[in-house]
């Protein structure tokens, strides 16, 4: 790979890549997951929380989870240094437009704001792509449409029904494909969330963090306990079905067993 | 603090020059400016030499109006007590001797718990406020904090003092109100376009000073409850529209709580006699 093209950010290769946005989307690989399922009146962000330390203080540690204003929300997948940047523009922006337009900004005019800063970041000198994909949801003002938006670093945004950016987020895109039904209530969107998430964190809620946006209110945190239950449940559930698949019928429904002890007895 | 937002107001100089400037208002100052033309402000200068050459072609085509006879007729009130701030704002919008508005709010909400009164100039009055407004808004979303009365008086007084010595400086006054969120102290905070800032226990602002200092001199007390700080206040409005020559269409009220924000019911067509 070392053929002098990705030294310089606004060089192209000969066959039209510039490897330094490339690494960027390598750097997005190795970050924690982060999941966005829209519902019928919803949105909610899931993402994996990186297990603290022994001695780490985790009231302080900030969540790859955050609003950019009152109503939209925003979760990274990538460098987190750089994420703390790129939130604070994004933060400034949305104050801006308040200060200059008297209306909060929509949620695809924050997207946009924040994809044109990663591709800045693509084509000046003397600065790297920031090493972050991003998921950014929330409702418009008066507006009842949930909306997700995605973004890489190359400075492409697309809107989803249901997405997922970081490590293993293609057998997360996946589950969601197969699992993802349209007008999902509350509770069915934040449990597709949960679902998705733990196909790859193995250590269950303690590790998962989820935020609810709903239309005209700002972002609701869910309880630990709150994602313990549904954890809880989903777990169970997964057991029935593998026992239902190993003895092809429902357990405790088979009377031959049964049968043959009552005649020992 | 570093400057988040910045007024456009001014031309870059090398002091402004920062990254605020460069990320948000580049934009918003060329947004500014084409407003201002196209609303019947004369076309820039061909050949533009300067921004303060710029400044001054604007400046000079300024209609010319008594604004120092309006904003004494404003009137601000502000009582703190017990447990609450209340702050009044009278509802006419005045320009000369004409009343263009019978139900103006002069008044914005910085956060949950700290609302700002304004008269002055018209126009400066709402840009520095809501310029204000908009900085303490990003504060609490960069910091997930809200910042304190205090905090936010000593901010203002900031901005004013260097628009002071600006160009051309903001002719604004001001009333900021609040309840400390941890604390639950009520505080009640007085600024003029000189930039002073005082802490007091009630305050007014333009005539209003001359009726309703002697009265709440005489009534008031820092343990008042909010009924009482409403009958104070009425007293005051009562003087008001017994001995100013105008009729400043009644006034709007809000109190500070713990709690956050809330309009105060106030009888505003209660008719006064003079003597």
């Amino acid at each position: 790979m070392a053929s002098g093209y990705d030294r310089a950010l606004s060089v192209f290769s000969p066959d039209g890549h510039v490897f330094q946005v490339e690494y960027a989307g390598e750097a997005v690989k190795r970050g924690t997951c982060a999941v966005g399922v829209k519902g019928s009146d919803i949105v909610v962000l899931g993402c994996e929380k990186r297990s603290a330390m022994k001695l780490q203080d985790t009231r302080i540690t900030p969540s790859k989870i955050g609003l950019l204003d009152t109503h939209v929300c925003l979760a990274f997948a990538g460098l987190n240094a750089d994420a703390r940047i790129l939130v604070d523009k994004a933060r400034l922006e949305a104050q801006s437009h308040r200060l200059n337009l008297e209306d909060p900004a929509t949620i695809e005019y924050i997207t946009k704001y924040v994809a044109g800063v990663q591709q800045r970041y693509t084509q000046s000198g003397g600065v790297r792509p920031f090493g972050l994909s991003t998921l950014i949801v929330g409702f418009d003002k008066g507006s009842q449409v949930p909306r997700l938006y995605q973004t890489e670093p190359s400075g492409i945004y697309s809107a989803w029904k249901a997405n997922a950016i970081g490590r293993s987020s293609k057998t997360v895109r996946e589950f969601l494909e197969r699992n993802y039904k349209e007008d999902m209530d509350r509770e069915a969107t934040v449990r597709l969330a949960i679902k998705s998430l733990l196909e790859v964190v193995q250590t269950g809620a303690k590790n998962i963090e989820i935020a609810i946006m709903a239309p005209g209110k700002t972002i609701e945190m869910l309880a630990v306990e709150d994602i313990e239950a549904h954890v809880k449940n989903i777990e169970q559930e997964k057991q029935e079905e593998a026992a239902k698949k190993k003895t092809g019928r429902t357990p405790g429904t088979g009377s031959a067993a049964i049968l043959t002890r009552t005649q020992e007895s | 603090m570093s400057k988040g937002l910045w007024a456009p107001r001014q031309p870059p100089s090398a002091w402004c020059w920062n990254l605020a400037w460069q990320a948000g208002h580049a934009r918003a100052f060329r947004l500014k400016l084409q407003v201002r033309v196209a609303s019947g402000q004369p076309e820039l200068p061909p050949k533009q030499a300067s921004w303060t050459e710029l400044a001054k072609s604007i400046n000079n085509h300024h209609p010319i109006f008594p604004h120092a006879f309006n904003a004494t007729m404003e009137v601000l009130l502000g009582i703190t007590g017990k447990d609450f701030t209340l702050i009044a704002a009278s509802k006419a919008a005045m320009r000369g001797v004409t009343i263009l508005k019978a139900s103006d709010d002069k008044t914005r909400q910085l956060n949950k718990h700290t609302l700002m009164a304004f008269n002055g100039e018209a126009g400066d009055t709402v840009q520095f406020a809501e310029y204000i407004q908009a900085n303490a808004q990003l504060y609490s979303m960069r910091n997930d904090t809200d910042l304190s009365p205090s905090a936010l008086a000593n901010f203002v007084r900031g901005e004013l003092a260097s628009s002071l010595r600006s160009r051309k400086p903001y002719n604004v006054n001001l009333l900021l109100g609040g309840v400390d969120p941890i604390t639950h102290k009520p505080s009640l905070y007085w600024l003029d376009y000189l930039a002073a800032l005082a802490p007091v226990p009630y305050a007014a602002h333009g005539y209003a000073q001359y009726y309703c200092l002697s009265i709440l001199d005489k009534h008031h007390h820092p343990d008042i409850t909010l009924v009482q700080g409403m009958k104070l206040l009425n007293l005051c409005t009562d003087e008001l529209k017994r001995r100013l020559p105008i009729d400043f269409k009644g006034m709007i009220v809000k109190a500070v709580t713990k709690d956050g924000i809330v309009d105060m019911e106030i009888d505003n067509d209660k008719v006064v006699k003079c003597a």
